[in-house]
């Protein structure tokens, strides 16, 4: 019985491990890897896995792995700024309503249930294909998807603390709105928003890896996880698996150890949010 | 008076996170024919697990350690899985605290009840759903048609009560195990469930094992008691004599707990708190709050002696002094 | 009436929510690149034949204007034209929805059947290899993208095994599909005793529904879990076992029955992710269904199909949701008899 939770707590070093190692990779990306990842070796066209290139080259001769890890740059960017924007916006919002009420509540719920009546990968495409493709559309449709969920997170702690004492109490000493909000009812959300934002994370990179994967949002000459998969797709049927499995995996790992950490800091932070386990 | 159900030395431990929780530790008592035996103690002394126990309830964390639980003549503890299920609901039934949650949401209350009888009677749909009338109308429940055909979240909870009182009852068993039944109840309809109980019992003929933290209703309706103390038997004996002149000081303390309404007296809570059943003491359990403790009792755990015919004790301080006759 | 109210209020909140829909989908129609006028009128229009089918579209008009245009058009079936198949989009549609039902059933079926009896069992047998082996597939297959399950299978069941067809459509090119009854070739071919096409199109639905499936699958065995093991531990659970009735028969009556209750709301989710799923699917698997049609649109530079689709999912969405949630009140007796 003990075990499980220090495995679990294993667990999720293990995945706070593999994000800072990801995180490292990408940001140092020119010096970690071996090769220039657009610089073809005519030599070693499509070449399976070898001591000289780990993940093997595609048909132009390119190294994966060098690929890979500067492909991770955009991925892990991409996830960031449209959580961050996604978030500030989102809880800007979620404020207002909560704590005005009134129209300004009713405006900002209808448009959030608009958002969330579409399915936010759906939605993301067709914001993407509408606005064009580039990064900063395709954080933008990611980031608006995400924005109702911390919309719902901080109203709904406003409505909880509006009504406490604790809030009443700094009204009457003549605390402002503005500082209220700041000082008393912020603090409250910062643990259930950290653990929606880590997760959030890991939505939004297979949000993007998915978006490119068909085309819409990272096209080449940059490359993206999901972009990579889309160009070795061909080449699974005639048995080049590497192409396709790497750039995955990375997808894969990047997003699970999110996962892994969001549940934990879930566990740990918020015992509110604690589901059975 | 023979003895429907004999526990001996009954002890049961839960294997948690935290660590080793001895819930039930060397419990014995009897229950005799036709009698109600009400088991009291404070929340967490061990009273449910005790009665789950009977049964076979335990799940894993929990196990029986050790002990006998011999009813009408068989050790239940050693009977398999099988073997329990043909014991359970028929000879022995039990009644469960908050009714409203003891029962099914989706199933209607009367479904709960007939499907019991085609289960243990063989009974067909038609004959089960006859008897179910029938029972809901035995434990006072009016329009018994309607109701039956009801969900437990449309009933009261005094009729949910009553309802669980019926699936007990069902197969007429001869030992009742009713967990806090009237926790939760309106202090009038407690009262009509309490009438309800013992006025079943003396017709069926069947034991009441009444399990409560409330000393007004063992004073109501109970024959004998048990009082428990983290996990322990300390005092057993008639009702009369242990309200007359309780020995155990614990046993003390609860008597003078009660509220009176015949005379002044400054009502004295029990001081402390239940120890921990994680790594209990090794003496007596009840040491650390004891106004008569010894040194003896924090080093031996009392055996429990007979104070008077049909009164035992487990206690260091109450063999030495008599305990002052209440007056 | 409780559950009168209850529907009647699920039924009004539908009403502003596919307002919302529509408006949103309207903006982002609105947003599109390009002059749709000019791309009817083709490349060598003048200038002033331009501006008459914009006149005629009502491209000129207000914004508002135009939203009602937008709206009433929907509402007449009116999904705009596709460039690259040159017919309307309702008309592509039509064709194409029974490829994407056909998929999206399957893979429900593969998700419900093997998600819900793992999470029960799960829950049953905790903490055994079995209940591990659950709660890692849970948990990695939420982080597996659905193209790379897809490619994965792909490359073990087709080129390593060969058990699997190339990833060329719904049904080998040699055998012609079956009579069209519901477009749906599985169930079609069922209906006319069609044997060869029945083997053929299965043997096709295989991959592209376990991909779509187990991506889905996840959060309903999560679910089914979490909710079978509070169940277990409830008061009425005790004490039908105290009752006498056997265990199993506990687990999986009472207890079972219980849980599949909440279920039912996770459905609608569901649905979302299939959609979500059923395009990347399509493109992986080149199954010919709505997801397919639209992101091909999409790479000719033929707007107009992904935005009907992205509409189309929503209300769907919206219409699934509703379903569900009446179907819950139906199904638990707490709301049905308020």
């Amino acid at each position: 019985m003990r075990w499980r939770r220090l495995t679990r707590n294993r667990l999720s070093f293990g995945a706070l491990c593999v994000i800072l190692a990801v995180t490292l990779t990408s940001l140092l990306a020119p010096w970690v890897a071996p090769y220039d990842p657009d610089n073809p070796d005519a030599e070693a066209t499509l070449a399976s896995v070898s001591m000289r290139h780990p993940l093997g080259t595609d048909v132009y001769g390119r190294d994966q792995l060098s690929r890979v890890i500067h492909a991770g740059r955009i991925d892990l960017l991409v996830a960031l700024c449209a959580t961050a924007i996604a978030l500030t916006l989102g809880s800007a919002l979620g404020a207002g309503a909560g704590y005005r009420g009134g129209w300004v509540d009713q405006l900002v719920m209808r448009s959030v249930d608009a958002i969330m009546a579409f399915p936010a990968f759906i939605l993301a495409m067709a914001i993407t294909a509408a606005l064009g493709n580039s990064i900063a559309n395709v954080v933008a449709a990611i980031a608006i998807t995400h924005v109702p969920i911390y919309t719902r997170l901080i109203r709904g702690e406003m409505l909880r603390v509006r009504e406490t004492e604790y809030a009443e109490a700094a009204r009457t000493v003549g605390n402002r709105p503005h500082q209220i909000v700041l000082y008393h009812l912020l603090p409250n959300c910062v643990p259930p928003l950290v653990v929606q934002a880590t997760l959030a994370m890991g939505f939004a990179i297979l949000t993007v890896a998915a978006l490119s994967f068909i085309g819409l949002g990272i096209h080449p000459p940059q490359s993206e996880w999901g972009q990579m998969t889309a160009e070795g797709a061909g080449y699974v049927v005639s048995g080049e698996w590497w192409l396709v499995l790497f750039p995955g995996f990375a997808i894969m790992l990047t997003v699970l150890a999110f996962n892994l950490v969001g549940d934990t800091l879930r566990d740990l932070l918020d015992p509110r949010m604690r589901g059975v386990r | 008076m023979t003895d429907l159900l004999e526990v001996r030395d009954l002890t049961v431990h839960f294997d948690t996170e935290a660590g080793l929780v001895e819930a039930v530790d060397g419990v014995t008592f009897n229950v005799r024919s036709g009698e109600i035996l009400g088991v009291v103690g404070e929340s967490g002394s061990g009273k449910s697990v005790t009665a789950l126990a009977l049964l076979r309830l335990i799940r894993p964390p929990g196990r029986i350690v050790q002990g006998a639980v011999v009813f009408e003549g068989t050790d239940l503890v050693g009977l398999s899985e099988d073997e329990m299920r043909a014991v359970r609901g028929t000879r022995i039934a039990m009644v469960f605290q908050s009714p409203r949650t003891a029962l099914n949401p989706v199933l209607t209350v009367g479904r709960q009840i007939s499907r019991l009888f085609e289960l243990h009677q063989g009974a067909s749909r038609a004959e089960g759903r006859t008897r179910t009338i029938g029972m809901l109308k035995l434990v006072g429940i009016s329009e018994p048609e309607r109701r039956a055909r009801q969900y437990a979240h449309q009933l009261s909870g005094g009729m949910c009560q009553r309802v669980m009182i019926a699936m007990a009852l069902a197969t007429s068993p001869r030992l009742l195990l009713a967990d806090e039944p009237t926790t939760g109840l309106d202090v009038s309809i407690a009262a009509q469930i309490l009438e309800l109980l013992r006025d079943l019992g003396r017709r069926t003929g069947a034991s009441i094992l009444l399990i409560t933290h409330d000393l007004g209703v063992v004073a109501e309706v109970c024959d004998r008691v048990a009082v428990m103390h983290a996990g322990q038997i300390v005092e057993v004996g008639a009702v009369r004599a242990i309200f007359a002149r309780p020995l155990h000081p614990y046993t003390q303390a609860l008597v003078r707990s009660i509220p009176r309404i015949d005379r002044d007296v400054t009502m004295e809570p029990i001081p402390g708190i239940v120890p921990s059943l994680l790594a209990p003491p090794p003496g007596c359990r009840y040491a650390d709050r004891c106004p008569r403790v010894l040194d003896v009792c924090r080093r031996d755990r009392p055996a429990p002696r007979a104070a008077a015919p049909d009164h035992e004790v487990a206690c260091h301080a109450a063999e030495v002094e008599d305990a002052p006759a209440r007056g | 009436m409780g559950f009168g109210r209850y529907v009647l209020q699920r039924l009004l909140l539908v009403i502003p929510t596919l307002f919302g829909v529509t408006l949103i989908a309207f903006t982002l129609t609105y947003l599109l690149p390009g002059n749709p006028a000019l791309v009817k009128a083709g490349a060598l229009a003048t200038p002033e034949h331009v501006a008459e089918i914009e006149r005629r579209m009502g491209l000129d008009r207000p914004v508002p204007v135009q939203y009602w245009r937008y709206v009433t058009g929907l509402l007449r079936g009116d999904l705009g034209e596709s460039s690259s198949t040159g017919r309307p989009v309702l008309e592509d549609f039509r064709q194409r929805i029974p490829a994407t039902l056909e998929l999206t059933l399957a893979s429900l079926i593969v998700a419900v059947a093997i998600g819900i009896p793992f999470g029960v069992l799960s829950a049953v047998h905790r903490d055994t290899v079995l209940d591990h082996l659950s709660r890692l597939l849970g948990v990695g297959g939420v982080a597996m993208p659905s193209f790379w399950t897809g490619l994965l299978l792909l490359y073990v069941f087709f080129y390593l095994l060969g058990v699997a067809p190339a990833p060329l459509g719904r049904i080998a090119a040699d055998v012609t599909p079956p009579t069209r009854i519901l477009g749906l070739y599985v169930v079609d071919a069922l209906l006319t005793a069609n044997g060869t096409a029945l083997v053929s199109s299965l043997h096709h639905l295989m991959l592209p529904a376990l991909t779509l499936g187990f991506a889905v699958m996840a959060p309903l065995t999560r679910m089914v879990r979490a909710t079978m093991l509070e169940i277990l531990e409830s008061d009425y659970v005790t004490a039908a076992w105290a009752a006498g009735l056997p265990r199993r028969r506990v687990i999986y009556g009472d207890a079972l029955r219980n849980a599949l209750i909440p279920v039912i709301t996770l459905l609608g989710v569901i649905f979302g992710f299939l959609m979500a799923g059923n395009v990347v699917v399509e493109m992986v698997f080149a199954w010919p269904g709505l997801g397919h049609y639209a992101v091909t649109s999409l790479m000719t530079k033929d707007p107009g199909p992904i935005q009907s689709f992205v509409l189309f999912v929503a209300v769907m969405y919206v219409l699934v949701n509703l379903g569900v949630d009446l179907l819950y009140g139906l199904a638990d007796p707490r709301i049905r008899l308020r």
